[in-house]
């Protein structure tokens, strides 16, 4: 069995695990989805008790969970008790576009932090070093919750840019350039948050690694051959910080995913973590669930991408030493 | 102690006085590192030497002498964090007043260098072949096509024979005789006047020692390239350099052709240093994972601090000016310095 096949069968056990967890918490806790009919005049305790039998909530956990396992592999993941529908629907249109912000400002990130890493670990100590290293601290001291504050408020004053939702209304009637401005527009905001959120740490563990290798004796042996200036970073520096970088990339997608279901919630993005909290309040519990594992799916899914990063880059994990 | 024979007889012949034009003259060379900006004592102190070209030179000296310090130096390596003074002239050019670029074209392709530990000075993530391609691609406009006829012609040379396995190989999948002679293939790749070799041979067994040693001394003969060979241990520099210089506190206490200072010793490290050395041990050295028998007693910071003899602390031959006194470097006979006071005893 080679690297990625375990890694693979470790995912699926993770989330088969998270999948037990998820349910037994959830049907746990006190309470479920009808217990707000009851205090309903209007609904006959009769009814309450024949809709709880018809979604199967009287039946002990096990029978429940083995239910639930049959709908997922129908595909259906399970039934909404609120939107009355498959959780699939519901969950396909916002993971996808948690899918969108999150790509999005990993993307972003790293696009501004990596040069900003390397740059500042090769001015070690100098001036623009300092500053960058200032730079961080500062950000890393304002919460994410801050920083979309911040851009909100920005964003309400100068009326540049729209405050909340994915779209504007009227947008089914907008030309095909026109909705993609529109919608670019409104992924300013959160994908802004969860870039300046995420840069701080990205930068600082970035100029980390490339320090480390920096310092190596192989460095200096290649200075020591002639090599330098952009050979020496490209030939020899990044290629060996590509191993550090790449789990730092699979942390980094974890990081984002998370951080997003919050930003999410902020900045109105109509993602999986408006939708977890709104099931999370009403106790429907399949789709609280289906929204975890989603997550836990992409968080997985995004350390493979890393890991299949680090086996295409470092030949030490390729041929299997150390 | 032994007598030498065999290459010993250029040794004699080849053998600089102080002071005569060479390859590589330093004056009053001196590195002083600096731990928190705060100067330290310094790693080398006023060092006088010349290389002439095609000649092996021995640097002998116990851990901390500042034997790296002075490979570094040649190199212009040193951390931003040391301050270097004196001279140090190359072919007529003074290699202290060289910006970074000018310092990239003489690495590599006029002073070469080869390090302790062979497998830590490869990438471990490119090839081995590619690794020394970089080198000649840093100092020569070619083709890549000739540029890999060129590497594989180098590997020959270094007496490796799968050229091809070798040449796709990573440093991982190399033996440590194997890494040896391709970190010297690297320092070979474009012919340079010098290389300057610090304990290349310390990771490496008995056998293999020998071996290398045999490998450094038919290249310098094939290519005429002079040699600084770093080392603790004086087994090694018999028969195979032609002079020594030794090492204290950062000082050059003595220097000779390695067959009248392994002979007669006048300075009493040299002399404890060669008392030390088993004399089974004489050529080819200790086997890996063994250590030499050490001097007793260290160098401490009073050591550094004293206006005398830096040795004195551990010398048996002291007198009472050792303790005030530096002692002046004399020569005693034509092609040797000491300095201390009381050479003679
Ligand atoms: N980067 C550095 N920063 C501060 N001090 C250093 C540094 N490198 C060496 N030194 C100090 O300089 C002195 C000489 O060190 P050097 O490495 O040149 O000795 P060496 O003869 O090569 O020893 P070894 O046989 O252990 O390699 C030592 O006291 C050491 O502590
Ligand atoms: S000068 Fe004195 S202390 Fe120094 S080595 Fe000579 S005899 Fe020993
Ligand atoms: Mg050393």
């Amino acid at each position: 069995m080679n690297y990625l096949e375990r890694r693979v069968i470790h995912g699926v056990l993770l989330l088969a695990g998270v999948s037990v967890l998820c349910f037994a918490f959830g049907v746990m806790a006190p309470g479920d989805f009808f217990d707000e009919m009851k205090l309903n005049p209007q609904i006959s305790p009769a009814t309450v008790a024949a809709l709880r039998s018809q979604y199967g909530i009287d039946q002990p956990l096990p029978l429940r969970y083995g239910r639930w396992v049959e709908s997922v592999l129908r595909g259906e993941w399970g039934y909404s008790f609120a939107y009355n529908c498959p959780v699939r629907s519901l969950l396909m249109v916002r993971a996808g576009n948690t899918l969108l912000l999150t790509t999005l400002a990993t993307l972003l990130a790293w696009l501004i932090a990596l040069p900003l890493g390397v740059w500042t670990a090769n001015r070690r100590g100098r001036w623009d070093d300092r500053l960058g290293l200032a730079g961080t601290t500062l950000l890393l001291s304002v919460p994410e919750l801050v920083i979309a504050l911040v851009l909100l408020y920005l964003a309400v004053r100068t009326h540049a840019l729209p405050a909340g939702g994915m779209v504007s209304v009227g947008f089914g009637g907008l030309g095909k350039q026109a909705q993609l401005i529109d919608l670019a527009s409104h992924l300013v905001i959160p994908a802004a948050t969860l870039v300046l959120a995420s840069l701080p740490l990205l930068v600082r563990h970035i100029r980390a690694s490339v320090l480390e290798v920096l310092q190596a004796p192989f460095v200096q042996a290649a200075r020591a051959h002639g090599i330098g200036g952009a050979r020496l970073l490209f030939r020899y520096v990044l290629p060996a910080a590509a191993n550090p970088l790449s789990s730092l990339l699979g942390l980094s997608i974890g990081g984002l995913l998370s951080g997003s279901l919050l930003v999410e919630v902020i900045t109105g993005w109509p993602g999986m973590g408006p939708l977890l909290l709104e099931a999370s309040l009403a106790r429907d519990v399949h789709v609280v669930i289906g929204a975890v594992m989603a997550s836990t799916f992409f968080m997985i899914a995004g350390s493979m991408v890393a890991d299949v990063l680090l086996v295409v880059l470092d030949p030490r994990v390729r041929l299997g030493s150390t | 102690m032994r007598t030498v024979s065999g290459y010993s007889e250029s040794a004699t012949t080849r053998a600089q006085s102080p002071g005569a034009p060479g390859l590589l003259c330093a004056r009053e060379l001196t590195v002083c590192y600096a731990s928190r900006g705060e100067p330290s004592s310094p790693a080398l102190l006023g060092i006088d030497f010349d290389i002439a070209p095609g000649e092996i030179v021995g640097v002998l000296g116990e851990s901390g002498s500042g034997k790296s310090t002075l490979a570094l130096s040649i190199l212009g390596l040193l951390p931003e964090s040391a301050d270097i003074a004196g001279s140090l002239v190359f072919e007529g050019k003074d290699l202290l007043r060289f910006d970074e670029s000018a310092w990239r074209g003489i690495r590599g392709a006029r002073i070469a260098m080869v390090f302790q530990e062979p497998g830590l000075s490869l990438s471990p993530v490119m090839r081995v072949g590619s690794q020394i391609a970089e080198v000649l691609r840093a100092h020569r406009q070619e083709g890549s096509n000739h540029r890999k006829l060129q590497v594989e012609a180098v590997l020959a040379e270094v007496g490796l024979t799968q050229v091809d396995r070798i040449y796709k190989a990573y440093s991982h999948q190399l033996s440590g005789g194997e890494l040896q002679r391709v970190a010297l293939s690297q320092a070979l790749a474009c012919r340079p006047d010098l290389i300057v070799a610090d304990e290349p041979t310390r990771s490496l067994d008995g056998t293999r020692q020998k071996e290398m040693l045999d490998l450094l001394r038919e290249t310098n003969r094939k290519f005429g390239c002079a040699l600084i060979f770093i080392t603790h241990n004086p087994g090694l520099l018999a028969g195979f350099a032609d002079r020594v210089i030794v090492m204290y506190a950062g000082r050059i206490v003595e220097e000779g052709p390695v067959s009248r200072v392994f002979r007669r010793p006048l300075h009493p490290y040299t002399k404890g240093l060669l008392q030390l050395m088993p004399t089974s041990l004489q050529y080819a050295g200790r086997t890996r994972g063994q250590h030499l028998p050490v001097l007793p007693g260290t160098l401490t910071d009073d050591d550094h601090l004293s206006p005398g003899c830096s040795f004195a602390s551990r010398c048996s031959a002291r007198t009472q000016v050792c303790q005030t006194e530096f002692p002046a470097e004399v020569a005693p006979e034509k092609g040797r310095r000491v300095s201390c006071f009381n050479y003679e005893n």
